[in-house]
């Protein structure tokens, strides 16, 4: 039985007791997927999983009433922002059903475009996409097109340690296993820089930002919603000017309210429609939580997030060195 | 003394800022960068209180508050311990010298440490120099850029 027919039929098993699923569903062409919302079983045909299923979906369980029995459908990134959600005490895990899946990385679709381009391809036009051992398929008018693995996939997947969902009540599929160690190797280029080139780096992105808060909005861990002091006048921490510092001052909002929760699923960056490495703020601060607390946001339900409790005496802070 | 420079004191109001106060009535002898801003805990300081100082144009903060086992509160100040060094080894990243900030404790009878942690800290941030402002520096390139397109007019 494949990892889809078993996932439709646990959902299919389990749907009478909840209220909603929440899945991938084809999108409005054929490179996208789409978040779809099943209420029903005659609804399950809609569902899709292939390497193109890039949303983070924790991200809607926050935003259901009190109460709701939901289940999500998890990839093992996504699994971690549920169990970091759970930490917080954000949901319950009564009224969460996971469906955990395998997963071997997913697409990047900015990757893709560009990869299409510089052959001459619009990513738009494409007929049909499949995912087989050769890469990524694309079917055009009178074409086709193979792009290889390594060129589409997503640079947060080659350094996954978690294919597998952490947590789940169901589980589709063989697991992975496969543990690559993230030891943040990616940051170095930034960690050389010095400070003047880091500001100067930062001055270059943010110029772009258009503060649309998609990043804010993709995040799953992000749930003050319509509170979000970024964008309340009262307090007025950023302004409605468009400067600079206020665009930076919203990033370090979304970063430093994330501290030692991030689990690095790479949604803000995903979502950003100007291409910020906003993943590169929440990457270097995660490798000083793994440093100071030793701690990986989303991998044990049972652990206490770093900066919501304390130690009398600190290991690791020297707190009067200076 | 060279030109002050814009420090910012984030005070804890049951020992620190009482410490700085005692450091004021015994007249000890102290560098006036210093602005105070007095906080009911240090728990109460959210790290983005130093981060819009730091990056609205302040050259320094410090935060100060109750020695660990002594908050008014019994934990405030553990809870903000973490919070700060996780804040300070931020400030790198985003191009902050991560000398412009630090945190200590000092309770309402230690004004001669008062003493030593204003001056102290006041020099470690005179050593950096001003701040240099995210935002200030784009304008001035722009003008830059937009400068240098008139010079290549005129040369046309």
């Amino acid at each position: 039985m494949s990892v889809m027919d078993e996932l439709k039929a646990q959902i299919a098993r389990r749907l009478p007791d909840l209220d909603l699923v929440i899945g991938w569903g084809r999108g409005y062409d054929a490179l996208h997927r789409t978040p779809v919302f099943l209420k029903d079983a005659k609804e399950l045909d809609q569902l899709v999983f292939d390497p193109l299923c890039v949303h983070n979906l924790a991200t809607y369980l926050t935003r259901f009433g009190k109460g709701k029995r939901v289940g999500v459908v998890v990839k093992g990134c996504d699994s971690r922002s549920v169990v970091q959600l759970l930490q917080e005490k954000l949901i319950s895990r009564e009224h969460v059903t996971i469906f955990g899946l395998p997963c071997e990385g997913v697409a990047d679709l900015g990757r893709v475009n560009r990869a299409l381009a510089s052959r001459g391809l619009v990513m738009g036009k494409a007929r049909e996409a499949a995912f087989t051992a050769q890469g990524l398929e694309l079917a055009f008018k009178g074409r086709s097109e193979t792009l290889p693995l390594a060129e589409v996939m997503a640079a947060k997947c080659g350094r996954c340690a978690y294919h597998d969902a952490v947590l789940f009540d169901e589980f589709a599929g063989q697991p992975v296993g496969r543990k690559d160690p993230d030891n943040h190797d990616d940051l170095a280029a930034f960690e050389a820089l010095t400070l003047e080139e880091r500001m100067e780096f930062w001055r270059e992105q943010m110029e772009r930002c258009t503060r649309c808060y998609a990043c804010r909005n993709a995040c799953p861990l992000c749930v003050c919603r319509d509170q979000c002091i970024g964008q309340s006048r009262e307090p007025g921490w950023v302004s409605q000017r468009s400067g600079l510092e206020e665009k930076f001052f919203f990033q370090m909002i979304h970063a430093t309210h994330l501290a030692g929760r991030c689990t690095e699923c790479g949604e803000c960056e995903r979502a950003c429609p100007v291409d910020i490495p906003l993943m590169l703020l929440k990457r270097k601060l995660g490798k000083e939580i793994v440093e100071l607390f030793n701690y990986r946001a989303g991998t044990d339900v049972e652990s206490r997030p770093p900066l919501l409790a304390f130690k009398v005496e600190e290991d690791t802070i020297n707190e009067r060195g200076w | 003394m060279e030109k002050e420079l814009r420090i910012v004191g984030f005070l804890c109001n049951w020992c620190s800022y009482g410490g700085a106060d005692t450091a004021g009535v015994g007249r000890f002898i102290q560098p006036t960068d210093l602005r105070i801003i007095r906080m009911p805990c240090s728990g109460r300081l959210d790290p983005l209180f130093v981060l819009k100082t730091l990056t609205g144009g302040a050259d320094g903060v410090l935060v100060s508050g109750c020695h660990p086992r002594d908050c008014h509160y019994a934990e405030g100040n553990y809870y903000a311990r973490r919070r700060l060094e996780v804040l300070k080894r931020f400030l790198p990243v985003i191009g902050i010298d991560p000398g412009r900030f630090e945190y200590t404790w000092v309770s309402a009878s230690e004004g001669q440490r008062w003493q030593h942690v204003v001056t102290e800290f006041t020099a470690q941030v005179h050593a950096l120099g001003p701040i240099q402002r995210i935002g200030k520096q784009a304008q001035a390139r722009a003008c830059s850029f937009a400068t240098s397109g008139l010079f290549a007019r005129v040369e046309d």
